[in-house]
């Protein structure tokens, strides 16, 4: 019983960095109908840029800071700059080219740093947390981002919510026409859409590196769960991809704890497990409405 | 272009009918040879068209006439090869959706309008983007709103409800309730009353014209119904594979036997009956019979 507890507790704990993953691929494609497979190498890009605020300054709270605003330019610069002239040409022009971005990204980070492993500093404690004599499995710092991300998510809900500009986001991604022929300049959201993700992706990325150190690759796997989690939930809602996220986040925690030494070799293929089955079973996800879409 | 195939006696009629309101925010939109298409197709061929301030211009034309591009091309959702577009006399030819909805030209596309995954509320609010400024007082909005909910009651009762679970005459008033938060001076309807009962298509028709009597709105109607859209409109342009072959008075255009039946594909005597009319709709015959009498109506007063 307490195995199970800290394998849910810590699988929660690592599902939100899915979560988080999942969600900037949903913004991104609701706005634009695309899978960013740059996200990864994105967020592990700003997470070099945290890594060298901290080196410089010392401080963990300013490179986290900066990392999060570098995301945003990231992203809005990526749109601007290479997604948008493809928009409007053939689908696979705009996937192949955010490849070519990741290609670049990790291109620059081997550059600049070479291939070596870089320990990356947590905001809190990462010892385990007890209840009495009773270890949780999850750490200060597995709190914190799990709050960290829950905070985005519900900040973003509200936003899309309750906001002007959350609005005009959601009119855009469901019915771009009518947002343009209501005055909406849907370019302009779509450019705030991927600035969202590039933040989200940015926070995913200094909140899972302390775990997984920090080298030009490190975010791939990372990525890979993100989009299952992002598939899982379907990738038209938010909900979904935070529910997917800590789905997977929980049963790959289950698959990695409870099927011994093999369990954590076993993670990638448990993965692709889940992924058949909600498909099969769903093939729009958990939370997307059936509907038909555009291929 | 041909020239119009009405007697010329009944040139003179246009502007008596719809020219009354002509409300402050009244323009007149103005089409100058426009040209459009897509790839290599011509779908308007040196259109001109002429909507006066405040009236209702009713476009006729069978399928592949033309119609709809004319709307997207003035709303600027298919870019113009050639020709003008003016609205209140300034030239916005070439511009973007979204600047012309800013400039007060108001597009709903057919069957399209709502937005099905966004409350009855939201899609109101929808229509507050077009607004000059960049944000709009919390009061104003609110009385934009209750404006909205006063004059149509059923979207009151929804305000909460996603647009997607309303039904086909509630989605149509949506749709017009948001072109009046939007506070257009010229609107484009894309066959408003498609798939509707006729009960609901009288509705909506009625609120065609107040919009013009009563706001001032430009309306330009594009309608397969040419007899209903007739009814309603002051002028009738009818295009034909993307010419201008008629423009002229409503009435006019109404009663023009040959026009009709090369065009327009109703019979002359059929007005109270259905029979020879290639209707695409059901319960047609409710729907004419009601404008006619309408339009008698609003011909006497």
């Amino acid at each position: 019983m307490v195995e199970f507890l800290q394998f849910t507790l810590s699988g929660l704990s690592f599902g939100m960095i899915y979560a988080a993953i999942a969600l900037s691929l949903v913004l991104i494609w609701r706005g634009t109908r695309l899978l960013n497979f740059a996200q990864g190498g994105m967020a592990m890009f700003t997470t070099y840029i945290a890594f060298e605020v901290i080196r410089h300054t010392g401080s963990y709270w300013a490179g986290f800071a900066v990392a999060l605003a570098a995301g945003v330019v990231l992203g809005a610069a990526a749109e601007l700059a290479v997604v948008r002239p493809a928009l409007g040409k053939p689908e696979l022009n705009a996937v192949i080219i955010t490849i070519g971005l990741l290609i670049l990204l990790e291109g620059l980070a081997g550059i600049f740093y070479g291939g070596q492993f870089r320990s990356f500093p947590a905001a809190f404690s990462v010892i385990g947390l007890r209840a009495g004599s009773t270890p949780l499995g999850v750490s200060r710092f597995d709190v914190f981002v799990a709050l960290a991300v829950l905070a985005a998510t519900l900040l973003l809900a509200a936003g899309f919510r309750y906001t002007s500009a959350g609005l005009r986001m959601r009119a855009a991604a469901f019915n771009a026409t009518v947002a343009r022929l209501s005055g909406i300049r849907v370019a302009r959201v779509i450019t705030v859409g991927w600035a969202l993700a590039g933040l989200l992706g940015a926070l995913a990325g200094v909140l899972v590196t302390p775990s997984t150190f920090l080298y030009p690759n490190s975010m791939d796997s990372i990525f890979v769960f993100g989009f299952t989690a992002a598939v899982i939930g379907g990738l038209d809602s938010p909900l979904g991809a935070v529910v997917g996220g800590l789905l997977l986040g929980v049963v790959l925690s289950y698959a990695g704890g409870y099927l011994g030494s093999q369990g954590s070799d076993l993670t990638a293929l448990v993965a692709l497990g889940i992924l058949v089955v909600v498909l099969m079973l769903r093939p729009d996800g958990i939370f997307s409405g059936a509907r038909v879409r555009r291929v | 272009m041909s020239s119009p195939a009405g007697p010329p006696e009944a040139a003179g009629a246009h502007g008596a009918g719809g020219a009354g309101a002509g409300g402050a925010g009244a323009a007149s939109l103005v089409i100058e040879d426009l040209v459009a298409g897509y790839g290599e197709v011509i779908a308007l061929d040196k259109v001109t068209i002429t909507a006066g301030a405040g009236t209702i211009t009713a476009v006729l034309g069978a399928n592949g006439a033309g119609k709809t591009t004319l709307l997207r091309a003035i709303s600027g959702m298919v870019r113009p090869r050639g020709g003008r577009v003016l609205l209140a006399g300034a030239d916005r030819t070439g511009r973007s959706p979204e600047d012309m909805a800013r400039a007060g030209i108001a597009h709903v596309p057919e069957g399209q309008g709502v937005i099905a995954e966004l409350t009855v509320e939201e899609n109101l609010r929808i229509g507050m983007m077009a607004w000059p400024g960049l944000a709009p007082r919390r009061a104003e909005r609110a009385a934009a709103l209750a404006e909205a909910y006063d004059r149509f009651a059923v979207l009151a009762d929804r305000r909460r409800k996603l647009a997607g679970t309303l039904s086909g005459g509630e989605r149509q008033m949506l749709v017009i309730a948001r072109a009046l938060v939007a506070r257009p001076r010229v609107l484009l309807l894309d066959e408003p009353s498609l798939g509707l009962a006729p009960r609901i298509m009288t509705q909506v028709m009625d609120m065609v014209v107040r919009l013009s009597r009563e706001n001032g709105i430009t309306i330009v109607l594009v309608e397969q119904n040419a007899r209903a859209a007739l009814a309603i409109a002051d002028r009738g342009v009818v295009l034909n594979l993307g010419r201008v072959v008629a423009a002229d008075d409503a009435k006019t255009l109404a009663t023009d036997v040959a026009l009709r039946h090369h065009y327009l594909g109703f019979l002359a005597g059929a007005a109270q009956k259905d029979q020879g009319e290639p209707r695409r709709k059901k319960g047609g015959s409710a729907w004419s019979s009601s404008f006619s009498s309408r339009s008698a109506g609003s011909a006497s007063g």
